[in-house]
């Protein structure tokens, strides 16, 4: 711990000269400047913001991360993700269910069929009349196409299968489709959500996540809040947790009371995190303190 | 129960009360024109080695998560929310640093995310476990403002 936090001291110290030099007038402790490449290929962690975001310009969550964080996060065989990524592939190819059906008999190659799906969600669903999320697709397609039970939000099952499923997009660019059904609506309720103070602290998710990232808040590195490296394995988990599990526990930080796990709440705020990321590339399983 | 037990009970009720009336409460806060707060919350001084205490503790000021003391040297994580408290007290009167502490709003603007740490004025939805309390006790601001008046 005093060695990660000692290196990561230095590191902002050596930093402070370049960017006196760029931002010569703000006091602004942002994101590094390290760069995000695994086996070989580079994945942007930075992006313009889409007019109309609130953010001046987008980072990934991995930038605001300890040395010793990232270089978890930039070689596969060292993530600790990868040990579910595993077992969610097994899932993908393990007949379940009453109509005797795996993943694969009707998706076939997940390399295939799924990339790009984790970029685009949460998305509209006519049949369920609002966004799916990773979790209720996945559940959806369980109980309706293969006749198997749901598996819980939480569940090791559903965080391996979404961990497998989200690392088919990696690389590509967070893009919603707010056009479709009522998407607009909920991601406006997301915004509403984003900016109500809660608990006993009296903050709102943008308090910390858009005013104030890039700096210390006592040990910890605020980053934007971006959602596009979910699942992540969190050090501090000891495993992979849910988009929504984050937002609890910035909820219960701040003494407030948090929206269940798969409720229309959190899913709102999925949908309005999700689309303030807007052209982040994913990075599904990311790691993080 | 035995009789006994009653009367410390008793003794126990009386005394917690006493200090709770002497106190002033969240919503009696005398704000002066310059909102400032001339006297103490409790009719006490604070003690300035117990609000040293309360700044650092993550569960009760938790100051050091969005300021850096050069006073708390000795914790390893300061916070960058919020300004540097050093030479606060050359900055701000004893009744304004007391205000401060208690409503912050009510010496910035609405906007601030600094805390009341003795204030009603808090957000939706508060944890059960914290429903109807105050960050801090009245004792606690004291003793936080007197060790603020320590950073000359
Ligand atoms: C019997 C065939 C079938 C099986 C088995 C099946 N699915 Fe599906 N799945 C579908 C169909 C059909 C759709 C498109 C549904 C729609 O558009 O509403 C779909 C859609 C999806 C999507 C969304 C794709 C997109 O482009 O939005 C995901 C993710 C998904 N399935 C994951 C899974 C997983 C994981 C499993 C195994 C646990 C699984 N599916 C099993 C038929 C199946
Ligand atoms: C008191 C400040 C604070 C508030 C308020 C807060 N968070 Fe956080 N949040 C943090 C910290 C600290 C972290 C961990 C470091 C980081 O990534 O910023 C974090 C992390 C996150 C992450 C993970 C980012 C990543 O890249 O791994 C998400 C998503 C997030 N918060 C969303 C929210 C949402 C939604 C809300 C409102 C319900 C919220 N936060 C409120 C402090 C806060
Ligand atoms: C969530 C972050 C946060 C916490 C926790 C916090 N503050 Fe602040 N504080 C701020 C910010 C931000 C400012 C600057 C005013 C503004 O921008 O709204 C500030 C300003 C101040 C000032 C005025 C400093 C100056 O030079 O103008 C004092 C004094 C102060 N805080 C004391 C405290 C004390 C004592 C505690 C703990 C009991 C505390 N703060 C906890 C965020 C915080």
């Amino acid at each position: 711990m005093q060695i990660k936090s000692a290196s990561r001291l230095v590191g902002r110290a050596l930093l402070l000269p370049t960017l006196a030099l760029s931002f010569s007038s703000v006091a602004f402790a942002g994101p590094d400047e390290n760069q995000l490449i695994i086996e070989g290929e580079t994945i942007s962690t930075d992006t313009k913001a889409a007019a109309g975001n609130p953010l001046p310009h987008l980072y990934s969550g991995w930038r605001f991360r300890s040395i010793e964080t990232q270089a978890l996060q930039a070689d596969d065989f060292e993530n600790p993700a990868f040990t579910a990524v595993d077992t969610g592939e097994e899932l993908w190819n393990t007949v379940d269910g009453s109509a005797g059906k795996s993943c694969s008999s009707c998706h076939n190659d997940a390399a295939e069929s799924m990339a790009g799906v984790r970029a685009k969600m949460p998305s509209w669903s006519d049949s369920l009349g609002k966004p799916h999320t990773m979790e209720t697709q996945i559940n959806a397609c369980r109980e309706e196409q293969m006749g198997a039970e749901k598996w819980k939000w939480e569940a090791q099952d559903m965080l391996a299968m979404t961990a497998y499923v989200g690392l088919q997009s990696r690389g590509m660019p967070v893009a919603l489709d707010l056009e479709k059904g009522e998407m607009q609506d909920w991601h406006d309720k997301g915004e509403d959500l984003y900016n109500t103070r809660v608990g006993q602290l009296n903050l709102s998710c943008a308090n910390c996540h858009g005013g104030n990232f890039g700096k210390m808040i006592r040990a910890d590195h605020l980053s934007q809040g971006q959602t596009n490296g979910f699942p992540v394995y969190r050090l501090k988990w000891g495993g992979l947790g849910s988009i929504h599990r984050r937002f609890k526990g910035c909820m219960d930080n701040i003494r407030a009371t948090p929206y269940k796990r798969g409720s229309d709440e959190f899913i709102a705020l999925e949908v309005y995190t999700a689309n303030r990321g807007q052209g982040l590339s994913v990075e599904t399983p990311s790691v993080r303190n | 129960m035995k009789p006994t037990k009653y009367l410390s009970l008793a003794i126990a009720l009386t005394m917690l009360s006493a200090v709770s009336v002497a106190d002033i409460s969240p919503d009696d806060v005398p704000f002066d024109g310059s909102m400032q707060v001339n006297e103490s919350l409790t009719g006490k001084a604070g003690d300035p080695t117990e609000g040293r205490k309360v700044f650092a503790n993550r569960k009760l000021g938790n100051c050091l998560a969005c300021h850096a003391a050069s006073d708390q040297s000795d914790q390893l994580f300061h916070g960058e929310v919020g300004p540097s408290l050093d030479g606060v007290a050359s900055r701000y009167p004893e009744g304004l640093l007391r205000t401060l502490v208690i409503n912050a709003k009510k010496v910035f603007s609405e906007r601030t995310v600094m805390p009341g740490f003795y204030s009603n004025e808090q957000g939706a939805r508060v944890a059960e476990k914290f429903k109807g309390k105050t960050i801090l006790t009245a004792q606690q601001v004291e003793d936080v403002v007197a060790y603020l008046t320590t950073f000359k």
